[in-house]
């Protein structure tokens, strides 16, 4: 196997495992400070990439969609905080488990209703459509360099909202101890609402800038979610800076594993977790159970 | 002092109504079609799999995201077992494919049961989902095509039950019915057992049950390779009842349909999961006659299910703990 091959397959492990951490930092944050299991939460990937295709299809540039998709993110988040989840913080997991599994449903069959049930593939924008020279034998996807430089730009700006804002502290202390939250009198209805929207978001922009790279298709949501959930658990409950090393760490054995070993690959992923089970069943970065 | 276990029948009434609803279902292929023998069989099977479910959920506290590939797996060892024209009896494909069932499920548990609340439900999901793309990615069971099968035969002491075709699907009924009794007969007995109380007594306070002596570890690794096996009885008379395997029976949207069925049957009883899996069957059937959009309608009365079921559901057999032990509970 080439080096250049090699090279290849890290940059594309590294590519997907940033990918993944957009949509498993937004789960972690709902888990750990809103404390709900969000099924769904694969589903808004799957409405982030159908969005991409939708608007490259109707103004037929890729370029629109990042914005349609944080905005689109946004709202949706917030409407489904509002009038949904709300009322789903301090009930049983098995109704949290049934209510995310009923949106669900009605999202992939309003994106049935919608869009159909046919796979589409959604161009590169054509000036991202060439290959970058990193030495002379070896040349990459532009438009994949691009998403790893999305995705590092947010990934450093979700970074300093947790770390070093005012906002940031309450989410972290809400993670971590909810009471305290409470008895200092802090809005936490506001917080809420802030933690569902941007963790939505987060889940629609990967699914937007995913969309050239993967094709857009039905139930695609599901594999994603299920992954996210693989990289909370190794990276521990809540914990954004684990969630970010995880999904790095799952994203480059994935894909080197279907690189290389492709028979184990589709497993490899699952007795990692098992082992982190054995050895810290709380995750690597966890502190809470 | 010692009651009646909370979730099985506290008046000779109550077993009696039980009893009436398992006979209404031996008599209903005498009064529907064929047609609707095989969409009954469907919701018994389904049944099934609920009740053995509600040992986790319902008795345990424990709610699995995985049960489902339990129940997928043992229908892919009856292909493997009974592949297309070789067809095996059922007294030797149900032990070995509820055998392979609890493995997996021992397994699996050994690992799971090490985390609690959310964690559990990642996990049990993930480990499902591992079992799910064995079948989905790789050629062993037909791919994600799946494949036929030789249903198994109904025989003992060396005479097969040769039926017509006509009425095969009776036959299948009866031969599901009979299991479901079953499981709801050992499941019923395991709660009066001083193990099922310690199950119900996990539920209820855990680290309470450790204090007092209990290996609560132990107690909820023996339920979850207990339900993995009566799972797999489930997915053994799906392969039964419907001669096909594909990797959607592996998938996690089974155990979460089943767990569906359980709350809409009631968290707080043992023959809940069985009325609310025919409640789901007939709902969805009736759906599929109004319209195409099947898993809208079936979102939609999930949603309104959890928004109007009351959550004390699950409380309902801690309302009652006043009354018992004067009936039914006369056992010192």
């Amino acid at each position: 196997m080439s080096l250049s091959v090699f090279f290849a397959q890290i940059l594309n492990g590294l590519q997907y495992g940033l990918l993944l951490f957009l949509i498993a930092s937004g789960l972690t944050l709902i888990f750990g400070v809103l404390g709900v299991i969000n099924l769904a939460h694969g589903s808004m990937f799957m409405i982030g990439a159908y969005t991409a295709f939708w608007v490259a299809r109707t103004t037929g540039s890729l370029w629109f969609a990042l914005p349609v998709a944080i905005v689109g993110g946004i709202v949706l988040g917030t409407l489904l905080e509002r009038f949904l989840f709300r009322y789903f913080y301090k009930r049983e997991h098995l109704d949290q488990v049934l209510l995310t599994f009923a949106l669900i449903l009605i999202f992939e069959e309003m994106r049935s209703l919608l869009l159909g049930n046919d796979f589409h593939s959604v161009p590169v924008p054509a000036a991202l459509d060439f290959s970058v020279s990193i030495t002379s034998t070896f040349a990459y996807s532009a438009y994949r360099l691009v998403v790893i430089g999305v995705c590092l730009v947010l990934a450093a700006a979700l970074f300093y909202w947790i770390e070093r804002t005012k906002m940031g502290a309450i989410i972290r202390a809400a993670a971590e101890k909810p009471e305290v939250v409470d008895i200092l009198g802090i809005d936490a209805r506001r917080i809420h609402m802030t933690v569902f929207a941007v963790g939505t978001a987060l889940a629609l922009i990967a699914g937007a800038l995913n969309a050239p790279l993967s094709s857009v298709y039905p139930n695609m949501g599901d594999g994603l979610l299920i992954i996210s959930f693989v990289v909370v658990v190794i990276g521990g409950l809540g914990s954004v800076s684990g969630a970010f090393w995880s999904a790095l760490l799952i994203g480059m054995i994935d894909t080197l594993g279907k690189a290389y070993t492709p028979k184990i690959a589709g497993i490899a992923i699952y007795l990692l977790m098992a082992a982190v089970l054995l050895w810290r069943p709380t995750g690597l970065f966890g502190q809470r159970t | 002092m010692n009651h009646t276990p909370a979730m099985l029948p506290r008046t000779r009434t109550g077993w009696l109504l039980i009893a009436t609803g398992f006979a209404a279902l031996a008599l209903a292929p005498f009064a529907v079609s064929s047609y609707h023998v095989e969409l009954l069989t469907t919701a018994l099977i389904a049944a099934m799999l609920a009740l053995s479910l509600q040992l986790l959920v319902g008795v345990t506290g424990l709610v699995s995201l995985g049960h489902g590939a339990f129940y997928g797996l043992a229908a892919y060892v009856v292909y493997f077992l009974s592949p297309e024209g070789a067809a095996k009896p059922m007294w030797m494909t149900l032990p070995i494919a509820m055998a392979a069932a609890a493995l997996a499920a021992f397994i699996v548990g050994l690992f799971a049961l090490r985390t609690k609340g959310f964690f559990f439900l990642m996990v049990t999901l993930a480990f499902g989902q591992m079992i799910f793309f064995v079948f989905h990615d790789t050629g062993i069971g037909g791919g994600t095509d799946g494949a036929y099968l030789a249903k198994p035969t109904v025989s003992a002491l060396g005479y097969t039950l040769e039926l017509p075709r006509r009425q095969r699907p009776i036959g299948t009924f009866y031969v599901a019915l009979i299991q479901l009794i079953l499981m709801y007969a050992a499941l019923a007995a395991l709660l009066s057992t001083l193990y099922g109380r310690t199950l119900e007594g996990i539920r209820i306070n855990e680290s309470r049950m450790r204090a007092i002596g209990f290996d609560t570890q132990r107690a909820k690794l023996i339920a979850f390779t207990l339900a993995g096996a009566l799972a797999g009885a489930a997915g053994h008379m799906w392969a039964m009842h419907r001669g096909v395997v594909n990797p959607e029976i592996v998938g996690w949207h089974k155990s979460a349909e089943a767990l569906l069925m359980i709350l809409l049957g009631g968290l707080g009883t043992l023959h809940g999961p069985i009325i609310g899996a025919i409640a789901y069957l007939g709902l969805t059937e009736v759906a599929q006659l109004v319209t195409e959009r099947k898993l809208l309608v079936e979102g939609l009365v999930i949603l309104a299910a959890v928004l109007i079921l009351p959550k004390g559901l699950s409380g309902l057999g801690y309302r009652r703990k006043s009354k018992a032990g004067t009936k039914t509970g006369g056992r010192e």
